[in-house]
C-alpha cells in the first residue's frame, strides 16, 4: 500500500521534473551555452529515475499481490507463479503505459550520454522536443491510466491474468517490443532538432544511425517473440495472421527498415536529406498510431483491454499535435536545410536505396490501408468488413519478386557510379538459382509460373548474398541481414506450400494416419497445478522409418479467471515441426485432435534472428567500408 | 517558375494538412461510435424492430417477423469462444426436447465457421440462429454478455432473463412457465 503510494508520488515528481527540464532547456538554448550543464543531464537522469522507481513499485505491488491497487486487483492473483506476477505488470493497459514512459525517458538519457560530441544546441533542442512527448505521456498516464488507483475495501483476491498471456515468450515480448517501438521517439526528436539547428549532415547521420539500429533490432525481436507465442499458444499453427495489432508493429518496422537504408546514403553522400527526415517523422507517427489503435480499444483483439474512449481521444489529439508540430517545423526549416542538390546516377547505390525505399513504402501503404480502411468504412458508410490474408497476399506477393531482385543487385552497386560487368561468378549464381528453383518447384509439385518466379527471386537473393560473403570490400552486416531475409522468405513460402494437417475425433487407443505417419492416442492423464488443472493426452507418432516420437498436448483449465486453453505439443526438427493440439468434446469419450506438419518452422525463427544479428553487427562494425 | 514551384508546394502541404485533420475526425467518430448503441429495452417489451441475418441461410429478415405464431420464445445469446456456452448447450437441448418453445440463437461476435463447428460439436438446439457480429443486437436486448437467455411471450414481453449459463433450476422454471 505504501509502496503503491510511493509509485504514485514518484510519477508526480517525474512530471514536475520533466516540466522543469522543458523550461530549463529552453532557457539554456537562449543563452547559447557551449556545453550542456551537468544540472540538465542530472535532471534527465532524475526524470528516468522517478519513472523507474514508479515502475519498480508497481512490480513490487504485483509480487506481493497488493489488492488495494486496482491494477493489481484487475490483473493478478495470488496463485499465479512469480514469473507471471512480474510479467503481469505490463500485461495490462496501465502497466504497459508505465513501461512506455520508462522507455521514453530512458532513451533520452541514453541519447544525452551518447551524443556528447555533437553540437550543444542540437542536443538541447532534442531534449526540448522530446520533453513535449514525455510530458504528454506523463499527463496521459496520470490522468487517464493511473496504475496506482486504490480500491476500497481492499480485496482479498484478484481477478487474475488472462491465461493465454501466461507464457514465457509473451512475458518478455512487451519490454523488447517497446524498446524498439518507443525507441523511435528519440529518432523523431533528434530529426526535428537537427532540422532546426541546421545539422542534417554526415555527422548527424552517423550518430543517429545507432538509434535507428537500436530500435530496429528490438522491434524485430519483439515481433519475433510475438509470432513465436502465436505459433504455439493460439493453437492454430500459424505465426502471422495479418491481425491489425500485428500490422501495427510491422508498419514502424517497415519504415525503420527504409530509414536504415536511407540514413547510410545520407552518411556517405549527404543525399536524400529531406526524405530521411520525413521517414523519421513517419516512423514515430506510426508508433503513435499503433499505440492509439491498440490502447483505445478501436480494434478487437487480445491486446485491447478496457474500452475507455477518453483514453483514445487523448492519444489521438496528442498524436495530431505532434504530427502538426513536426509538419510546421518541416515547412519552416525546409529551405534552410535542403538547398544543395547533387546528381544521382542511375547505376549507383543511391538509386538502389531509392528503389528499396519506394518498394518498402508501397508495402507499408498496403498494410496501413488494410489496417485502417475497415475503421474508415465503418464510420463513413456504416459497413463492416474485415481485411484478411488474401488482400495482403495479392497486393504484396507479386511485388516481392522485383523487390528481391533489386535487393540482390543493390549491394553490388557502388556509391556515385557503377560500371557493370557480368563475370563468371554472377553467371554461376544465376545458373544455380534456376536449377535450385526448378528442383524446389518440382519437389513441392506446384505447376504455377508465379510460384516459380517467387522461388527464383528468393533463391537469387540467397545465393547472391552468400556469394558476397568472402568479399572483404562489402558490408558484412548488410550481407548477413539480406541472407537472413532471403531465408525467411524461402522458409515462409515452403512452409505455406508443404504444411499438412488432419483433424479427427478419436478415443484413447485409436490411431490414424497423416501421409506415412501413424498417430496413436495412448492414454490421458490429469494433473493439478497451482493455478490450473491440465488434461494431458499422450500420443505416439510412428514416422516412415518406424521411429517413435512422443507428443503430449494439454488442455489447461485455469482457475482464475476460469478459462480453458489448449497447449500445443510441438516436436521441432531441422526440416519440419510436428504440431498437435487436442480439444474436449462435451460429455463424450472422444477428443478432437488436430495434427499438423509444419515444415521449416525453425528456419522462420532462425532467419529472423539472422536478420537481427546483421543489425547488431552494423552497430559494432568499425567504419572501414572501402566501398566509396 | 519559382512562383509555380511555390504554389505546388503549398497545395501539397494543404492537402496533407486536410488529410491529417480528416483522419483525426474519422478516428474520433470511430471512438465515439460504440457509445451510440444503448439498450432500447423497456421493462415491458423487448425491442424488435431491426434487421437480422440468418447464420445458416444468410437471409436478412426483420426480427419482428421472426417472433410470430408461437406462444413462447427463448432467445439465447451465445458464442463459440464462450466456455460456459459449451456447458449450457445440454440445458438448451433439454428445453428444446421437452417444450414447444421457439428457440432463437443470437451468435455473438463470432466467426460463422467457428459457430457452425460449435453446433456440430455440442449440438444445435435452435430453430433459428442470427448473426450478431458487432454485438449490437445483444445490446438492443439489454444483454450484459454471453451467455444470456431471455424468455419472452407472444406480446414480446420479457418474462424471465437469465444472465450467465442456465442451470437445472432455470430449466425447470422455464419448463414450468411454458408448459402451463
Amino acid at each position: 500500500m505504501i509502496i503503491s503510494q510511493l509509485g504514485y508520488y514518484s510519477l508526480i515528481f517525474g512530471l514536475l521534473t520533466s516540466i522543469f527540464i522543458f523550461f530549463d532547456s529552453s532557457i539554456q538554448l537562449k543563452k547559447n551555452n557551449s556545453v550542456i550543464s551537468d544540472k540538465t543531464t542530472g535532471l534527465i537522469g532524475f526524470q528516468f529515475f522517478f519513472v523507474f522507481i514508479s515502475f519498480i513499485s508497481l512490480i513490487y505491488s504485483f509480487i506481493i499481490s497488493d489488492f488495494s491497487n486496482e491494477t493489481v486487483y484487475n490483473n493478478s492473483h495470488t496463485t499465479k507463479p512469480l514469473f507471471y506476477k512480474i510479467t503481469g505488470t505490463w500485461g495490462n493497459h496501465e502497466g504497459s503505459l508505465l513501461l512506455w514512459l520508462l522507455v521514453l525517458t530512458g532513451v533520452l538519457l541514453g541519447f544525452i550520454f551518447k551524443s556528447k560530441n555533437e553540437p550543444t544546441n542540437y542536443r538541447l533542442l532534442t531534449t526540448l522536443l522530446h520533453q513535449i512527448i514525455v510530458i504528454g505521456f506523463f499527463v496521459f498516464v496520470l490522468k487517464t491510466s493511473n496504475p496506482f488507483n486504490e480500491i476500497f475495501p481492499v480485496q482479498t483476491e484478484g481477478l487474475g491474468l488472462n491465461p493465454i498471456l501466461q507464457d514465457p515468450a509473451l512475458g518478455i515480448h512487451p519490454p523488447i517490443l517497446y524498446l524498439g517501438y518507443v525507441g523511435t521517439s528519440i529518432i523523431f526528436s533528434a530529426a526535428l532538432a537537427s532540422m532546426v539547428s541546421n545539422y542534417v549532415n554526415k555527422n548527424w547521420a552517423k550518430n543517429i544511425k545507432f538509434w535507428i539500429l537500436f530500435s530496429w533490432i528490438f522491434l524485430s525481436g519483439g515481433i519475433l517473440l510475438g509470432s513465436i507465442w502465436a505459433y504455439y499458444e493460439l493453437g492454430w499453427g500459424g505465426f502471422w495472421f495479418w491481425d491489425p495489432v500485428e500490422n501495427v508493429s510491422l508498419m514502424p518496422w517497415l519504415s525503420l527498415t527504409a530509414l536504415l537504408h536511407c540514413i547510410v546514403t545520407l552518411e556517405k553522400r549527404e543525399l536524400l536529406k529531406k526524405w530521411t527526415i520525413v521517414l523519421c517523422i513517419i516512423t514515430f507517427a506510426l508508433s503513435m498510431v499503433g499505440t492509439f489503435l491498440v490502447r483505445s480499444g478501436i480494434l478487437n483483439s487480445v491486446h485491447t483491454f478496457a474500452n475507455d474512449p477518453s483514453r483514445g481521444i487523448y492519444i489521438l489529439t496528442f498524436l495530431l499535435v505532434l504530427v502538426l508540430l513536426s509538419f510546421v517545423i518541416f515547412i519552416i526549416f525546409e529551405n534552410k536545410n535542403f538547398t544543395q542538390k547533387s546528381e544521382i546516377f542511375i547505376l549507383s547505390k543511391e538509386t538502389a536505396v531509392l528503389i528499396n525505399n519506394w518498394f518498402i513504402l508501397y508495402f507499408l501503404s498496403v498494410v496501413l490501408i488494410g489496417t485502417i480502411y475497415p475503421i474508415f468504412l465503418d464510420v463513413i458508410l456504416d459497413e463492416q468488413i474485415s481485411v484478411g490474408p488474401p488482400f495482403y497476399n495479392k497486393l504484396i506477393l507479386p511485388f516481392l519478386i522485383p523487390f528481391v531482385l533489386f535487393m540482390s543487385i543493390g549491394p553490388s552497386m557502388k556509391w556515385i557510379k557503377t560500371n557493370f560487368r557480368i563475370g563468371v561468378k554472377s553467371f554461376l549464381v544465376i545458373i544455380s538459382t534456376l536449377i535450385l528453383s526448378f528442383i524446389t518447384v518440382y519437389y513441392i509439385g506446384e505447376k504455377n509460373i508465379f510460384v516459380l518466379l517467387l522461388f527464383i527471386g528468393f533463391f537469387y537473393l540467397l545465393l547472391k548474398s552468400l556469394s558476397q560473403f568472402k568479399d572483404k570490400t562489402k558490408n558484412f552486416a548488410q550481407i548477413f541481414s539480406h541472407t537472413g531475409f532471403s531465408l525467411l522468405l524461402i522458409s515462409i513460402l515452403l512452409n505455406s506450400f508443404l504444411s499438412k494437417e488432419i483433424i479427427k475425433n478419436v478415443q484413447v487407443g485409436e490411431s490414424f494416419f497423416l501421409k506415412n505417419e501413424k498417430i496413436i492416442f495412448k492414454k490421458i492423464a490429469i494433473e493439478k497445478e497451482n493455478n490450473y488443472e491440465s488434461i494431458i493426452g499422450f500420443f505416439e507418432i510412428l514416422d516412415e522409418k518406424n521411429k517413435t516420437i512422443n507428443l503430449q498436448p494439454e488442455i489447461r483449465i485455469y482457475n482464475e479467471p476460469e478459462m480453458a486453453t489448449s497447449e500445443a505439443s510441438i516436436k521441432t526438427s531441422l526440416f519440419k515441426d510436428r504440431f498437435i493440439t487436442i480439444n474436449l468434446i462435451k460429455d463424450q469419450n472422444f477428443f478432437n485432435v488436430r495434427y499438423q506438419h509444419k515444415p521449416f518452422m525453425i528456419w522462420v525463427w532462425i532467419s529472423t534472428l539472422i536478420i537481427m544479428l546483421g543489425g547488431l553487427f552494423a552497430i559494432f562494425r568499425k567504419n572501414k567500408e572501402v566501398n566509396i | 517558375m519559382q512562383f509555380l514551384e511555390k504554389t505546388k508546394k503549398s497545395i501539397f502541404s494543404l492537402f496533407i494538412l486536410v488529410l491529417l485533420i480528416l483522419s483525426f475526425f474519422v478516428f474520433k467518430f470511430a471512438l465515439e461510435k460504440e457509445k451510440i448503441y444503448s439498450p432500447k429495452i423497456t421493462d415491458e417489451q423487448i425491442f424488435t424492430d431491426f434487421e437480422v441475418k440468418d447464420l445458416i441461410e444468410g437471409k436478412k429478415i426483420n426480427f419482428n417477423k421472426v417472433l410470430f405464431g408461437k406462444n413462447f420464445y427463448l432467445i439465447n445469446i451465445w458464442s463459440s469462444w464462450c466456455e460456459p456456452c459449451k456447458d449450457e448447450s445440454d440445458k438448451l437441448l433439454e428445453i428444446k426436447k421437452d417444450t414447444s418453445i421457439m428457440m432463437i440463437g443470437i451468435n455473438y461476435k463470432d466467426k460463422n465457421k467457428n459457430a457452425l463447428n460449435f453446433l456440430k460439436l455440442y449440438g444445435d438446439p435452435f430453430d433459428q440462429i442470427f448473426i450478431d457480429k458487432q454485438g449490437t443486437i445483444s445490446i438492443n436486448f439489454g444483454a450484459y454478455g454471453v451467455p444470456e437467455t431471455f424468455l419472452i411471450n407472444d406480446k414480446n414481453k420479457v418474462l424471465k432473463k437469465y444472465i450467465g449459463p442456465l442451470n437445472d433450476e432455470d430449466v425447470f422454471e422455464i419448463k414450468k412457465i411454458t408448459n402451463n
